[in-house]
Formats: C-alpha cells, structure tokens, sequence
C-alpha cells in the first residue's frame, strides 16, 4: 500500500515500539501532524517550547532505557532543539529527534524558517540524516533507533523536507540493519578480562570508579554482585548515581569536585582503579598530573575514544559493561578459593576508608531558624517513594541532592552532568511521568533553573503528568554566587536575582497546586501536602540564601586537597 | 611529530564536513586535506597531513572510527606509506633567469604547462619534501602563484587497503 512520506514516518515510530512523542508542530511538519491526528498508539504531548520537549524526550529514555523521540519544525523550532540534543549527547542518552526541513528545492536559498540544522548539529549529535528521497524514509528511521540505542547511545537527528513528507511510495520496513561502517565492539576481550580479574585480586586498595555508563547498559546489578564478591568499595560520578546502592556498606558515594572525602581519598590513595563506563571528567579527577598518584588504571568502556583521552590507561577493555562485569564475574567465581583470603588482605584498607568516612562524613550546620536546604532534600528521601524518580537542575541544589539524597537504584537520578543544563530538571521530570504515570516523580530545581523551562507547567498541568516540582528558592544563582563569595571576594556579579517571583500564585496561574515554606519547621508539612495532592505540585521553599555546597575541590586542585568547612 | 592519515568514507551527504569539523572542534590540526572517490562505488578516500604527539594521533585515530560513515581509518605514521603530492608553480621567467627555471624544473623531474615570455608554469610531483625543494630553489626568481595539492599516500606491497 502507498502511503505518503509523513505517514511512514509514523509508522516506522510503531514499528521501532514508540509509544510516546514529544513535539511542537509548525509549517514543515504539519503533515506529520496531520497523519498523527489519524494515527492510534502514539501518544504526542506538547510541551510549550522545544528545548524543554526535547529535554523530554531525554527525561523519558533515561527513565526507561528506551529511545525518547522529539519532533520540531524546521527553523527556529530545530534550534531551539539544539541544546536538548547537546545534553543528550553529552550524557550519551539514546534520542531521535525529527526537525521539519523545508521543500528539498528551496534548500539553501535562505527560505522562510530554513536554518542548516545538519550543520548546526553536527558536533552534537551521534549522527545525522538528512532525507532526500521518500524512499530512504524507512530505512533511514532504522538506521537512526540503531544508531541512537547501540554502542555507546546518544541523539541522533533526522531532518526531513517537506515534500518528502507528501510524496509517496510503498512502505516496506527492514527487517534488518546493516551499517558497514558502523560496528561497536560490544563484547569484552576474554583476555583482558582475565588479566583485569588478575590485577584486582593482586591489589590492595582496590576502588570501582563508576558512571553513567553502567546505567546505560543496565549493569547495576552485576556491578553490585561483583563489589559484593570481593568487598571493593565503589565510588560514582554523578552520572552514575543509581547504579549501585549508596546504602551499601562498600558505597563511598560520589567522588569529585563536591564529592564526599573518603572517595576523593580513596581515589589517591588506591592502588589499583577499575573505572567502569566512566570518562575521568574534570569535575571527578581534578588536577590530572596528580590524580590517583599510586594506582594502577584499568578502563572498561564501549567507546575507545574514552580511554587514554584524559589519563594513562594500563589496561583498557572495550566492551558493553553489562558483558564484561558478567564475564569478570564468571571469572572471579573460577578462583574461588583466592576469594576469601582476598577479602581478609583487604581489611585494613576498609579500615583506612572506615577513617576517612567518620573524618569527614558528608554533613552541614543545622539550623531551627532558617531552612537548610539540604534538610529538605533529606526529608524528600525520608517522605518519598522507595522508587521515586528525581529530575534536577544544574547547580547548588544539584549537587545537595547528589550528596544527600541517598540513591540505590539506577534510573531514579535524571540530571545533565556532561553539558549541566539549566532548565532541564522540570522537563526531564515531565518525561519520565509521562512513562511511569504510577510513579512519584520530582523535580528538585533552585530559583534560577526553574524560570528557564517553567512554561512547561502548563504541559504537566494539561496532560495530568503529576510532577512534584520542589524550588530551592535563595533569590540567587547559588553556585556562582557561592564562586564569587570563594574566589573572587564577594562581587555578587549579576548572581542575584533581585526580583522575587510568587510561585505560589505562579502554580494557581497555572491550575497547578503550590506550597510554600519559610521556616525549618513547615518543610515536613509542606511535603505531605505536596504528595498528598493527585495532580502537579510547586513546593517552594525559602531556604538558606548564603549557604555553600561544601566539600569541594577548588577547580585546577588535587582530589585530596579538599576545602571542607564553609 | 607529522603524521599521515588515510581515512575511506561512505560517499554521503556532508561526509567532507564531518572529519573537517571533527579536527576543528577538536583542536586537531590540520596541514593538508585531501579527498575525491576510489575504485568502488560510494566510496570517497580522504588523506590527512596533521601533527601531534602520540597520544593526540590515537585521539585522532579513535574519533575518526567513532564517526559513522567512516569505514577504516589508516595511519601511515610508522612510514608504511608512499606519499606523493603534485605542485602546479607559476613562476617568473625573463632573460637571463628563464634558463635557469628550466634547469631546475629539469633537475626535479618536473614538467612545462604553460608558457609566456614572461613566466613559467611547472608541473611538480613528488612526495612534499620533493616539493618543498623545488620551492625553495624557485622563490628567488620570483613565485607568481603556488597551487598544491596536498599529499595523498598508498600503502606498499601487493595488497589494497582492504587487505
């Protein structure tokens, strides 16, 4: 049967399991939206700008694992999906994004709302397509949900002219995909493998540096089952929050700029570093010449461009994660009886970690006049769901949540740690309800980043996406702020924001429900209430205007020079 | 250090655009750059001078393979590879200077395309240190336009790049 170029595309979203898109209609993709009006079995939901539809369709794949899809017309509704893309690719989250393009004859005579998105995204997407024939549409779809989910995954952007979209022709999807010159490595060399397991069980102070990639290949419990085997304490970046327990006794929790001390002193002190789907980022290793001065390095990744790129590797495995923890695994089973002397020669590091725990344990000055903030995320812990999902922002509340939320399970932390994206916490939280409608979602955003996506309450107010939104409100941009009170004498540069906003009148504006607490003792109340209401929520609250995310690395530091007291 | 690289892509749309804007977000650098097709249909073959230490080259090197339409990537640093680049050299020629541009095209092999009675035009092939000699003894007498190709490079022995 002949279908035109829009309704192919629709059809490939079925046939690639799409249930849900986010996108904002215009005039180089209103067929689409005119086949979608007749199309059963995709839910479309209009976001209020395409930044934030794209950040949703981040949201919805991090929270599920599966391709988010983003749609946006040609011209400024392309650009405005640029920096949702660079946050996806920057954190390697599976994407297809579909821009409008205008007729392929008036490409590059500056029509009206053209713009050269391929161009434009080049460096920031996995990949990009541009559709000039209606029949490239069906394997291009296939090759873009390949692309986008193997090897290391990440956004991959699809631009197709309108009259590709009206013209017609027989719709045969591949069964199959075949890229030639696309072949991820996937499983882990058996040899390095063996030589990884030998060189873990010959160290002494051996640390699991974990990220973003053991969520994204679904390893967290074989990450679990591996450190639990042998006792090796794992420290995450932010990415990798979720991946394995913080509430495990071999947890140091995050390590890096604003990690805790006893996984900054681990890292130095190791002997022996695994980094699994991890990239030695400049926020967790700071100063590169003195990091991790005695340890050893091996690098467990699926993408090769990450190992060597920041530091000396001495044994790198490309692979899945997921396969080479299972074969580590398997591995470490075969010399079983080594295990338990093992164990036993790693007891005085565990001691040394235990030191360096109750030293200087994640903490901060309690206060019964005025809200710390980081109570506030520890009474969301204390109040929220077991598997309640959180969305952040960038900033000073991000990283109190990092430290004190206390994450176990993967998946449930939604936040933009490679490219740190102001306004992506409510839309990414917008996202994932949209896929766990049953689930408790929240939104944790401060006073800046909430004002840069919050039209998008109208979105979880008309579709009924119940997204508790919590603003950390100190009338500052906090993190640049607490730079300038650091390292350049308190010049507030254009860090306050002066005017303050009614949030509470702003949800009623909305049709959404809003809370608001000024004092320690109204928080637990207010979040109650905010659980307790079935649909949207804006709980603000008025904390702590000076306070500081502490501990930190000052930037061009070492790991172990830590300043600890605000 | 100067490297060579040979890198065979799909004959896509902005393939070209892709390994170029690759070395400059990058920071990589680029000396030359040179691509047309092969023998096989769809397959264009894009050669690459840049320089870098050895860390930078497998940097290079990896993010080349990361990019989807490239098929192999080829490093011809280790001297596996014979270079050649062509020269086409406007030059000046008048009275008594015009024999000596002849001895020396003469001297490198190269060849006449163009003649007035008051320039030279030579065709130069060689690998670029060749070329950079030829240069060197023309400037004095006055380089009119200087067109070069950059190099590009194949693999010794019997066997293509496939193998």
């Amino acid at each position: 049967m002949k279908m035109n170029g829009a309704r192919i595309l629709l059809e490939c979203l079925l046939k690639e399991g799409v249930d849900t898109v986010f996108g904002y209609p215009g005039g180089t993709v209103i067929n689409i939206y005119d086949e979608l009006f007749s199309c059963g079995g995709i839910r479309h939901i209009l976001p209020r700008h395409e930044q934030a539809g794209t950040h949703a369709a981040d949201g919805y794949a991090r929270a599920t694992g599966k391709v988010g899809v983003a749609i946006a017309t040609s011209g400024p509704g392309a650009t405005n999906t640029v920096t949702g893309i660079a946050t996806a690719y920057m954190d390697s989250i599976p994407m297809v994004i579909i821009t409008g393009q205008v007729p392929t004859a008036l490409i590059g005579n500056d029509a009206f709302q053209e713009v050269d998105i391929m161009g434009i995204t080049r460096s920031c997407t996995k990949h990009n397509f541009l559709v000039k024939d209606v029949n490239d549409i069906a394997p291009i779809i296939k090759k873009a949900f390949f692309i986008a989910r193997t090897g290391r995954p990440g956004p991959v952007l699809v631009d197709l002219p309108k009259d590709v979209q009206i013209a017609s022709t027989k719709f045969i999807y591949p069964e199959t995909v075949e890229i030639r010159s696309y072949k991820p490595t996937t499983g882990g060399h058996p040899r390095q493998v063996s030589k990884a397991v030998g060189m873990l069980l010959a160290a002494r102070r051996p640390v699991m540096y974990v990220g973003g990639g053991v969520i994204l290949s679904n390893a967290a419990e074989e990450l679990t089952a591996l450190s639990r085997m042998l006792t090796i304490p794992v420290t995450t970046t932010l990415m990798g929050l979720g991946s394995f327990p913080e509430s495990d006794e071999n947890s140091l929790g995050m390590l890096g700029m604003h990690g805790a001390y006893c996984a900054n002193m681990a890292m130095t002190h190791s002997d022996l570093i695994v980094a699994i789907g991890a990239r030695f980022d400049d926020r967790v290793t700071g100063k590169v010449a003195t990091f991790a001065p005695h340890a050893k390095i091996i690098h467990i990744d699926v993408d090769p461009t990450s190992i060597r790129k920041n530091v000396r590797v001495d044994l790198p495995i490309v692979g899945d994660v997921r396969d080479v923890l299972t074969k580590m695994i398997k591995k470490v089973e075969e010399s079983d009886e080594a295990v338990a002397a093992y164990k036993e020669s790693l007891v005085p590091w565990h001691e040394d970690i235990a030191g360096w725990k109750s030293k200087h344990p994640i903490s901060y000055t309690k206060s019964s006049s005025v809200i710390k903030p980081q109570f506030v995320i520890q009474k969301l812990r204390e109040l929220s769901d077991e598997d309640v999902i959180i969305s952040t922002d960038v900033g000073q509340h991000q990283m109190w949540t990092a430290q004190f939320f206390q994450f176990n399970k993967p998946r449930t932390l939604l936040t933009s740690g490679g490219l740190g994206t102001m306004g992506f916490g409510l839309p990414a939280a917008m996202g994932a309800q949209a896929a766990f409608p049953g689930r408790q979602v929240i939104a944790i955003c401060g006073d800046g980043g909430i004002q840069m996506n919050i039209q998008e309450v109208a979105t979880i107010v008309q579709n009924r996406l119940p997204v508790k939104i919590v603003i950390l409100n100190n009338n500052f941009l906090g993190m640049v702020r607490q730079w300038q009170e650091m390292f350049f004498e308190k010049r507030y540069s254009q860090t306050c924001m002066e005017l303050p906003i009614d949030y509470i009148k702003l949800a009623d504006a909305y049709g959404a429900k809003g809370f608001l607490a000024t004092r320690p003792d109204e928080v637990e109340a207010v979040i109650r209430q905010g659980f307790s209401e079935e649909g949207p929520v804006i709980m603000e609250f008025k904390v702590a205007r000076e306070e500081k995310v502490m501990p930190m690395v000052p930037s061009g530091a070492s790991l172990n020079e830590m300043l600890l007291n605000a | 250090m100067r490297h060579t690289i040979s890198v065979l892509v799909e004959n896509e749309f902005g393939v070209v655009s892709r390994v170029a804007s690759l070395f400059s977000s990058r920071g990589f650098n680029i000396d030359s750059f040179i691509g047309a097709p092969t023998n096989e249909e769809g397959l264009s073959r894009i050669t690459i001078v840049t320089r870098g230490d050895e860390s930078i080259l497998e940097q290079i090197t990896k993010q080349l393979n990361k990019l989807i339409d490239i098929i192999k990537v080829i490093d011809f640093s280790d001297g596996s590879g014979i270079e050649r680049e062509m020269a086409l050299i406007k030059v000046a020629a008048e009275d008594e200077s015009r024999a000596e541009v002849l001895r020396i095209a003469d001297i490198f092999h190269a060849k006449i395309i163009d003649v007035t009675p008051r320039s030279y035009t030579i065709e130069a092939t060689g690998n670029p240190a060749k070329i950079d000699a030829i240069l060197e003894l023309l400037r004095p007498l006055g380089l009119r336009e200087l067109v070069r190709t950059g190099a590009i490079t194949i693999g010794r022995g019997a066997k293509g790049w496939a193998g």
